[in-house]
C-alpha cells in the first residue's frame, strides 16, 4: 500500500464548490508537482465540513489546519510553507482555530465544540467517490451483521431500542414504520429513500449524499432486509446534481462489489437501489405524492390511510424514510441501540442535523445532541448575531415550521418541545433572525413559498393559501383591518383541518406562530400603519435628518428617481411622492442622515 | 362478507368491509355534501366537501376515501366541521365566476346547491380569480374554466373510465387548471366528443356546443324543417320537466315537436331499423363470404372516433353502415324530398340525440349522400328540454302524440332498444335469425346481451349456425375487450360497441343527474327499463317487419346492402393520429 505523509482535504460539497473548491483540486495536483510533492501528499475531494461560510475549506493533515477561503493564489503558498517547509499559513487558517503560536484542534473551537457528528461522520472525512473509504470507516460492516448474525425482527428490535425517529419533519418512530411495512403481507415490497430535501435553505440532506452516500445506500438495504424489501428507490431532486453524481458512483460500485445485487453476502439476499430525478416541486417530498412520482404521474398526494406500510409505491407496503434517517441507521448497528440511545433526551435520541443561515455568524451545517439549546445553537456553535444587533427569533422547520420568539431561546431543540411552542423540527432549516426582521414579511415569505409549492390538488391548500398570502399582503402594505387579522386566524385553522396532505396542513405554521408570539407587530401594521422593524415598504418614508445632513449631494446623485433635492452645503430634501423607497440615499449617506420612518 | 363496526355521531353502524365513512354515514342515514366524488368514477378525496371527524384523527378526514375500520368513531356535525366544510366552500367560491343566473347549469349545479345547503351567504376570502379564455373550438364539447371547481370528475371519467384521457391537471397551486396538453383546444386533440366529461361535471365548467339558435333560425325560415329524435331521448327528456326518471315520454315529446314547428317529426328508430337490415346484411355477407370479422358496429360515432384514433388496425372491422340519424337524414333528403316533392337543398334536417359525439359527426364531410349534409343540425337532450321551456310549452300537460307518416307512426321495438347497451346486438339477432333461418322467431328477448356488465359475451344459436357475440359499453371496456380480440383471447363474431357507459340511455347529452342522486340509483338502468318496456308493448319488434322498411326497399333502394343503399346508407373510416 501507498503511504503518503500528508493529506490535503477540500471540500468538495455543494457550497464550497460553488466558491471554487474545484480548481483548488487541480491546482494543488499541479503544484504537488511542481515542488516534487506528488508522491508524499495525498488530495482528496471529500463532503462538506459544516462551516459554508468559510468555504472553499481545505484541511491539511496530520496537523488538522483548517484553510478557509482559500483562493487559487493561495494554493502554492500552503503547499510551499505547509507541505514543503512545514510551516502553517496562519494568515489563512481559520482564525478562531489560531492560538498564539499553534493551533488548536477542530474540535475545540466553539462552532464544533457542542456538535456531535454522527449522521455527518464521515462527511469531510472520507472521499465519498470512493467505496474502499467507506469501507475503511466500517462502512457495509452494519449490513453484513444484519444479514448474516440477525433476524429482520432482531433487526427491527434494534431500531427501535435506538429510539430513532423520522428526520424528515414528522418524528414518526422508524422502527416501528419498519414494523408496520415487515406485518404487511405481501410478495413485493419496496424501500424508499426521501431526497427531495426542498425547504427553503435546507441541505443537510444534500451533505449527506455528496458527502458519504454510501452509508444511505447501506442503510437502505438493511431495511431491506428487515421489511423484506428486494428493491429501493432514491427519490432525488435534480437540482442535486452533484449528489445525484455520487450516489450513482456509490450504486455503480457497490454493485461491483457485490454489496448491492444479488446474493448480498452469499445470504441469499438481494437488494438494488435505483435513483428517480424529481423535477424539484416540493410538494414531492410528502411520501404519497413523492411514491406518486415515481410511479410516473403528477406528483401529488393520495389520501391516507392506506398508508404506505400497507399500499405505498405501486400499491405495495413501502417504508420512505429521508436521507438523514438512513444515514444514521449503519452507525446504530455498529454502535449499539444503547449507544444511540444515550444520546439526546428521552424522547428525542441522538442528533439532528440542521442548516443554520440568516442573521447568524458562522451559517452553514450543524449536528448537534436533541436537546441542545436554541441558545447553544445561535450563540456557541453560530457565534451570535452579526453587528451587535440583537436576536429577535429564529424558525425552524422551514414553510411547515414556526418562529420561536427571544423569550424562549433556552427551549431545548427537541421534536415535542418545539411542537409545544408551536413550532416543529422540520428536516432542519434554522433561520436566525434580528431585530431588522419584520415577523409580517417573515410569515408572508413562507406564505409565498407554499402558495407556489402547493399542487393544486385539494381546495383549502390551493385556494387557501392563497387568500392567506393576500391577507398579509394587504397587512404589510398598511391596508389591513383588526378583522383581517381575525380572518386571518380563523382561514389558517381552516387550512390546517381541512387539507389533504401535510403541506397544506402544516402551510398556516408561520402565520399562526407569528401570531402567537409577535401579534403586536400585526396590530402596528394594522393599527398604527407601522412596520417596527421597518421593513414593510408601503410603511415607511426615507427622510433627512437636516441637522445631520451635510449637504454633499451624494444621496442625491444616487437616487435613481430624482426625488432628492436641495443645495450644496445645506439640509437635502426627499420628495416622498416620487421616492421609490429603495434605500439607495441610505446606503450612500456618510453621515446617517437618512432615516427610515 | 364481513362487516365492519363503527360509529357514527354515536350510532352505531355496521358495514361491509371495503366501505367508505361516506358509504356508513348514508346507510346510517346521514348526508355528508360532497363534490369531487362520484360512485364509480372519481374517488380523490380532493375538494375536501366532505370532511368528518375521526376520533383520534390529527385533522380532518374526507369521508368519500377514508375506509372504515372496526371501532373507529366519526362525527359528521361537529362545529369544527360544519366550519370548515363551509370555509372550503367559500374559498372554492371565491374564485368562481359566480355567474349563476346565466350558467347552463342554473338550478341543475351541485355547486350551488351545497351554498344553499351549508347557509353560505357571503364570500369572506375575496381575492384574485383566475380568468380564462372559453374553449368553444370542439363541435361538441365547450369548457369554460372559469366555473371549473377543479373536482377533476371530468379527468376522471376521462382518463379512467373512457381510457381517452385527453384532459388533466396542469399548472399547480392556485394557477391549477384541467386543459389539453400543449395547451391545446378540445377540438384538436384525440377527444371522442362523448361528452361524459359534460354528464359528470358537477357545474357549469363544460356544456355542449350548442345549436339551439340554429334550429330556431332554421325554423323561422322558409326551409321544410324535418326532426327526428333519437330513442334514447324519450327515455329521459321527462326528468327535465320534473318527471320521475324511466318514465317514457315519446307521445308529449311527439307532442312537444310538433308545437315547437317542426314541419315533420320522425323517429329515429326507422333509422335503426334501416341500421338492422344494412349491417345484419353486412354481417350475413361477412359471416358467409369470409368477411373480416368480427364485425364491430359503427351507430356510436364517440366509439368511431376512439377506434379511428386508438385502434386504426380495427378499421376494416368497423361495419360500413351510417349510425341510425345518419342514414335516416340521407333518406329524408333523397326518398323523402322525392315522395314529398321538395328540393332537398330546401330541407333542413334535425336530430335530436343523447349525445354530443353525434354534433361532430353531422359534420364529417362523407355524411352528405345528396351533396349537403345528411343531417344539419344536432341538438341534444338537454337543447331540446331548453327549446321546449323558451316556447312555453307546458311539457306534463301535453296530450300523447305520435310521430309523422311515413317512416314515423310504425316503428319496430328493435329500433327503441338502440337506446341501451346490448339494444343493437338484441335488435340485429332478431332480424339475422330470421334472415338465417327464414323461419319466423317467437321468442326475441335477448337477455344475454341486456344488463350492465362492462363486456358481455353471448353465444346465440340460429338454425345450425352459432353467432358468437360480444357487447361493450364505454370505451374502456371496449379497448378491453379489443385488446383481447387483438391477442386471440376472444373470439367472437359480431361485436356491439356503445362510447358510453349504459349505452346512449347514459350519453353525454343526456339530462344530467346528480352526484347525490347517483350515489343510490343506478341511472342507466331506471333509464332503460322505460325503452324495454316500450319494446315490449310494440306490435313490431323486428326491424325488417316495419311496413315503411318493406316499402322503402320495394319503392327506392331495391336490396339490402345494394348498389343506392350503398351510395346512401354506408361510408368510411380514416385513421386519425393521437396529436
Amino acid at each position: 500500500m501507498e503511504l503518503v505523509r500528508s493529506h490535503v482535504l477540500i471540500c468538495g460539497g455543494t457550497g464550497c464548490t460553488s466558491s471554487g473548491s474545484e480548481v483548488l483540486h487541480e491546482e494543488f495536483d499541479e503544484m504537488l508537482v511542481k515542488y516534487g510533492l506528488d508522491k508524499e501528499v495525498k488530495v482528496i475531494k471529500t463532503g462538506c465540513f459544516g462551516l459554508c461560510a468559510l468555504g472553499p475549506v481545505v484541511v491539511v493533515y496530520p496537523e488538522g489546519a483548517f484553510y478557509s477561503r482559500v483562493k487559487k493564489e493561495d494554493v502554492e503558498e500552503i503547499v510551499q510553507e505547509h507541505l514543503l517547509k512545514g510551516r502553517i499559513v496562519k494568515r489563512l487558517v481559520y482564525d478562531e482555530t489560531v492560538e498564539q503560536n499553534d493551533i488548536k484542534s477542530l474540535n475545540d473551537v466553539n462552532f464544533y465544540k457542542k456538535q456531535q457528528r454522527v449522521a455527518l461522520r464521515n462527511c469531510g472525512v472520507i472521499n465519498p467517490e470512493n467505496i474502499e473509504e467507506y469501507i475503511a470507516v466500517d462502512g457495509y460492516q452494519a449490513l453484513g451483521k444484519v444479514l448474516t448474525e440477525m433476524t429482520p425482527e432482531e433487526v427491527i428490535d434494534t431500531v427501535k431500542k435506538s429510539g430513532l425517529r423520522g428526520r424528515g419533519g414528522g418524528g414518526f418512530p422508524t422502527g416501528t414504520k419498519w414494523d408496520f411495512a415487515r406485518k404487511s403481507v405481501n410478495e413485493q415490497k419496496y424501500v424508499c429513500c426521501n431526497a427531495d430535501e426542498g425547504d427553503p435553505g435546507a441541505f443537510m440532506d444534500r451533505s449527506v449524499l455528496e458527502g458519504d452516500p454510501h452509508s444511505v445506500l447501506e442503510a437502505m438495504a438493511i431495511a431491506g432486509y428487515a421489511i423484506g424489501a428486494n428493491q429501493g428507490y432514491i427519490y432525488i431532486r435534480a437540482e442535486y446534481p452533484i449528489a445525484v453524481r455520487r450516489l450513482q458512483i456509490a450504486i455503480d460500485q457497490a454493485k461491483e462489489y457485490g454489496l448491492l445485487g444479488k446474493n448480498i453476502f452469499d445470504t441469499g439476499f438481494d437488494f438494488d437501489i435505483e435513483l428517480r430525478l424529481g423535477a424539484g416541486a416540493f410538494v414531492c417530498g410528502e411520501e404519497t405524492a413523492l411514491m406518486t412520482s415515481i410511479e410516473g404521474h403528477r406528483g401529488e398526494p393520495r389520501p391516507r390511510p392506506p398508508f404506505p406500510a400497507v399500499k405505498g409505491l405501486w400499491e405495495k407496503p413501502t417504508i420512505l424514510n429521508n436521507v438523514e434517517t438512513y444515514a444514521n441507521i449503519p452507525v446504530i448497528f455498529n454502535k449499539g441501540a444503547d449507544w444511540f440511545a444515550s444520546i439526546g433526551t428521552e424522547k428525542s435520541k441522538g442528533t439532528k442535523v440542521f442548516a443554520l443561515g440568516g442573521k447568524i455568524n458562522n451559517t452553514g451545517l450543524v449536528e448537534i445532541p436533541m436537546g441542545t439549546t436554541l441558545r447553544e445553537i445561535v450563540e456557541e456553535i453560530g457565534g451570535g448575531v452579526p453587528n451587535g444587533k440583537k436576536f429577535k427569533a429564529a424558525q425552524t422547520g422551514g414553510p411547515s415550521g414556526g418562529c420561536i420568539p427571544a423569550s424562549l431561546i433556552d427551549t431545548p431543540i427537541d421534536y415535542d418541545s418545539l411542537i409545544s411552542i408551536g413550532s416543529m423540527m422540520g428536516s432542519g432549516g434554522l433561520i436566525v433572525m434580528d431585530e431588522d426582521n419584520c415577523m409580517v414579511d417573515i410569515a408572508k415569505f413562507f406564505l409565498e413559498f407554499t402558495v407556489d409549492e402547493s399542487c393544486g390538488k385539494c381546495t383549502p391548500c390551493r385556494i387557501g393559501t392563497k387568500r392567506l398570502l393576500e391577507i398579509l399582503d394587504k397587512i404589510t402594505k398598511g391596508q389591513g383591518t383588526l378583522e383581517d387579522i381575525d380572518r386571518l386566524e380563523a382561514l389558517c385553522y381552516h387550512i390546517k383541518n381541512a387539507s389533504l396532505c401535510g403541506l397544506g396542513q402544516t402551510a398556516p405554521n408561520p402565520v399562526l406562530s407569528t401570531l402567537r408570539y409577535f401579534r403586536d407587530e400585526y396590530e402596528a401594521h394594522v393599527v398604527e400603519k407601522r412596520c417596527p422593524a421597518g421593513v414593510c415598504k408601503a410603511l415607511l418614508s426615507y427622510v433627512i435628518d437636516p441637522e445631520k445632513c451635510k449637504g454633499c449631494s451624494a444621496c442625491s446623485r444616487k437616487c435613481p428617481v430624482g426625488a432628492i433635492s436641495g443645495e450644496i452645503k445645506k439640509p437635502f430634501v426627499i420628495d416622498t411622492t416620487k421616492c421609490i423607497k429603495c434605500g439607495v440615499c441610505m446606503e450612500t449617506c456618510k453621515f446617517g442622515a437618512v432615516v427610515k420612518k | 362478507m364481513d362487516m365492519v363496526n363503527l360509529k357514527i355521531n354515536g350510532q352505531p353502524v355496521s358495514v361491509p368491509a371495503g366501505s367508505t365513512v361516506l358509504e356508513a354515514a348514508r346507510a346510517a342515514g346521514i348526508e355528508i355534501p360532497t363534490l369531487c366524488y362520484l360512485k364509480d368514477v372519481s374517488q380523490t378525496g380532493s375538494c375536501r366537501m366532505c370532511l368528518v371527524e375521526i376520533k383520534g384523527g390529527r385533522a380532518l378526514q374526507a369521508a368519500c376515501v377514508y375506509p372504515v375500520a372496526e371501532g373507529i368513531e366519526v362525527q359528521t356535525n361537529t362545529p369544527t366541521v360544519r366550519e370548515a366544510r363551509k370555509a372550503v366552500l367559500e374559498l372554492m367560491l371565491s374564485n368562481h365566476d359566480r355567474k349563476c343566473l346565466t350558467c347552463p347549469r342554473n338550478r341543475n349545479c351541485e355547486l350551488q346547491a351545497l351554498s344553499d345547503e351549508l347557509g353560505v351567504s357571503d364570500i369572506p376570502y375575496e381575492g384574485e380569480r383566475n380568468e380564462y379564455a372559453i374553449d368553444d373550438i370542439s363541435p361538441s364539447i365547450v369548457r369554460d374554466n372559469n366555473k371549473c371547481i377543479l373536482c377533476r370528475r371530468c379527468v376522471n371519467v376521462c382518463k379512467n373510465v373512457q381510457t381517452v384521457g385527453v384532459i388533466d391537471t396542469m399548472e399547480r397551486g392556485f394557477k391549477t387548471k384541467v386543459g389539453c396538453a400543449f395547451e391545446a383546444s378540445l377540438g384538436e386533440v384525440d377527444c371522442v366528443n362523448c361528452g361524459q366529461c359534460i354528464a359528470v361535471c358537477p357545474v357549469g365548467a363544460l356544456r355542449e356546443k350548442s345549436s339551439v339558435k340554429d334550429v330556431w333560425d332554421a325554423l323561422a325560415s322558409d326551409k321544410h324543417v324535418v326532426v327526428q329524435t333519437a330513442p334514447a331521448v324519450r327515455a329521459a327528456i321527462g326528468e327535465e320537466f320534473g318527471l320521475p326518471m324511466g318514465e317514457p315520454v315519446t307521445g308529449k315529446m311527439a307532442a312537444a315537436l310538433r308545437r315547437l314547428g317542426f314541419d315533420k317529426v320522425f323517429d329515429t328508430d326507422f333509422g335503426a331499423d334501416l341500421t338492422i337490415m344494412e349491417e345484419g346484411t353486412e354481417l350475413i355477407h361477412r359471416m358467409q363470404n369470409g368477411g373480416v370479422l368480427p364485425m364491430i358496429t359503427s351507430c356510436s360515432p364517440g366509439w368511431v372516433k376512439f377506434c379511428e384514433h386508438n385502434f386504426p388496425d380495427f378499421i376494416p372491422n368497423l361495419s360500413s353502415c351510417k349510425s341510425p340519424h345518419e342514414m335516416f337524414g340521407a333518406i329524408i333528403k333523397s326518398y323523402y324530398a322525392e315522395k314529398a316533392g321538395i328540393d332537398p337543398k330546401n330541407i333542413y334536417t334535425v336530430s335530436v340525440m343523447p349525445c354530443t359525439a353525434k354534433k361532430f359527426e353531422a359534420q364529417r364531410d362523407e355524411l352528405a349522400a345528396t351533396g349537403t349534409p345528411d343531417v344539419d343540425a344536432v341538438i341534444t337532450t338537454r337543447e331540446l328540454a331548453q327549446m321546449i321551456k323558451q316556447s312555453g310549452i307546458q311539457f306534463a300537460k301535453l296530450p300523447d302524440e305520435v310521430f309523422d307518416s311515413p317512416f314515423g307512426d310504425e316503428a319496430s321495438g328493435a329500433g327503441v332498444i338502440f337506446g341501451a347497451t346490448g339494444g343493437v346486438m338484441e335488435a340485429a339477432l332478431r332480424t339475422v335469425a330470421e334472415v338465417l333461418t327464414g323461419e319466423s322467431i317467437e321468442h326475441v328477448d335477448y337477455e344475454a346481451v341486456r344488463g350492465l356488465e362492462g363486456v358481455k359475451i353471448a353465444s346465440v344459436q340460429i338454425g345450425d349456425k352459432t353467432v358468437r357475440a360480444a357487447v361493450a359499453h364505454g370505451l374502456g371496456n371496449a379497448r378491453k375487450l379489443l385488446n383481447s380480440v387483438r391477442s386471440g383471447e376472444t373470439q367472437v363474431d359480431f361485436i356491439e360497441i356503445m362510447a358510453c357507459p349504459g349505452g346512449c340511455v347514459t350519453g353525454g347529452g343526456q339530462p344530467i343527474v346528480s352526484s347525490r342522486i347517483k350515489m343510490d340509483v343506478n341511472v342507466s338502468a331506471e333509464r332503460a327499463k322505460a325503452i324495454y318496456a316500450e319494446d315490449k308493448a310494440l306490435k313490431i319488434r323486428k326491424s325488417h317487419e316495419n311496413p315503411y322498411i318493406k316499402q322503402l326497399y320495394s319503392e327506392y333502394l331495391g336490396e339490402p346492402g345494394g348498389h343506392k343503399a350503398h351510395e346512401l346508407l354506408h361510408t368510411h373510416y380514416v385513421a386519425r393520429p393521437k396529436y
